[in-house]
């Protein structure tokens, strides 16, 4: 066993709660270790049937197992939960795109460039539903030219999946993909702070997503990946300022060569990720995030 | 490379760190050790790498590179945690009145000469 995954799945049995299985599940998935990838995942989908992301995991491995039916319920199982949930959106894109119902694939494609701009392959997988589109393609199973969400070309498979008799798209999602910014989280947590929706990420202990948002220096949605990975930090930290008899810990400043992030706990239950370049000096980069762990707490206590 | 019991000496000088140690991020474990009494090098070592192990992955997580500097901040004092290759970290903790940059630096160029 790899010891990435030996210790992932320690981490996973010493705290069953641990949103690692999110790691794991997909670490397994990409080693082609599908059968240990969907327990994960279907162990996690079952703690936590209202994360998005958990279905999303269990979707990706259903659609590598060729179990397209399944894995088309699972994503958009996912976008009940997270309508704004971009790797459902590629999936369901994907398999609408193999069903040969274009117009639907091409929503769901369009979805995913207009929130990340900086997907080049979903951008050229939308590209190429658009040219079928205009060239009159008749309706039906297409070729499969699409791959699935971070997956290699499977132009070579049959098209197997049709999901025919579904409603459309759009009346089977609860959301209209002309206003994808309706059923978003709430933005206003942070609202009137720079950076609001790509630099201050609130998360609940869980590492579950309460506001805010987060993108790579590249431009990518990290917010739900790095949400998930903040899960234990909070108690990590208090851990180590108690033993340490350094009394209640205050913040986590973190320099990395891509940027300046600060880490405060704005409640007892919650954590804010305030993320920075590196032009901006960690000094003023805690004192941001003291101002936005103030809106944090008010918006909390205001939701309470 | 100098020797990592000099550099942690030179590390302590700094007004307001109550102890170095220079941990082996893997497993947390003590390399070398510079240290006041009272602060019990083992579980600096094994708090400090676990943290900056899992602040790794989150950096990592968000399109970041891996953190070179991590300082924990509580009401008593911080934990200031350099990295210093792919196998070393190395950790002070402060009192509440140390001068943060001024240990930064000193934690920096010590890393630097002992990677």
């Amino acid at each position: 066993m790899a010891e990435d995954i030996r210790a992932m799945t320690a981490e996973l049995a010493a705290d069953p709660a641990s949103l690692v299985f999110l790691e794991l599940g997909e670490t397994l998935r990409r080693r082609g270790q599908l059968q240990a990838a969907f327990k994960v995942a279907r162990n996690g989908v079952a703690r936590y049937p209202e994360l998005a992301a958990a279905h999303d995991l269990a979707a990706r491995i259903l659609a590598d197992r060729g179990e397209l039916d399944r894995a088309f319920e699972a994503w958009v199982t996912a976008l009940k939960h997270d309508p704004a949930l971009l790797g459902a959106h590629k999936g369901l894109g994907f398999l609408y795109y193999r069903a040969g119902d274009l117009a639907s694939a091409e929503k769901h494609l369009a979805y995913v460039v207009e929130a990340d701009a900086g997907d080049a392959g979903t951008s050229a997988a939308l590209a190429k539903v658009r040219e079928e589109q205009s060239a009159g393609l008749p309706d039906g199973p297409t070729a499969g030219v699409l791959a699935p969400p971070g997956e290699p070309d499977r132009r070579s498979e049959p098209a197997s999946f049709a999901p025919s008799g579904r409603p459309a798209v759009q009346d089977e999602l609860p959301f209209s993909f002309e206003e994808p910014s309706a059923a978003r989280l709430d933005d206003t947590v942070f609202a009137g702070l720079e950076g609001g929706s790509d630099s201050l990420l609130l998360v609940d202990a869980n590492g579950l997503r309460l506001g805010g948002g987060l993108r790579s220096p590249a431009g990518h949605d990290v917010a739900d990946a790095v949400a998930a990975q903040l899960s234990g930090v909070s108690k990590e930290a208090a851990r180590a300022a108690r033993l340490l008899a350094l009394g209640e810990w205050r913040g986590l400043a973190v320099e990395s060569p891509d940027g300046n992030l600060y880490l405060t706990a704005p409640t007892a239950g919650s954590l804010l990720l305030t993320a920075r370049g590196p032009e901006l000096p960690m000094g003023r980069v805690a004192r941001l995030a003291e101002r936005a762990a103030g809106a944090a707490r008010r918006w909390l206590e205001g939701i309470r | 490379m100098t020797a990592p019991g000099a550099l942690l000496e030179r590390v302590c000088s700094v007004r307001g760190i109550r102890g170095a140690v220079l941990v082996s991020a893997a497993d947390g474990l003590v390399v070398a050790e510079s240290l006041m009494a009272g602060v019990d090098g083992r579980a600096v070592a094994a708090l400090a790498a676990s943290l900056v192990n899992r602040l790794g992955r989150a950096v990592e997580a968000a399109g970041r590179r891996a953190p070179l500097f991590v300082q924990l901040a509580a009401e008593s004092g911080s934990v200031l945690a350099v990295v210093c290759g792919s196998e070393l970290v190395l950790v002070a903790v402060t009192s509440p009145d140390a001068n943060i940059g001024l240990a930064r630096l000193e934690l920096l160029e010590a890393a630097g000469r002992l990677a």
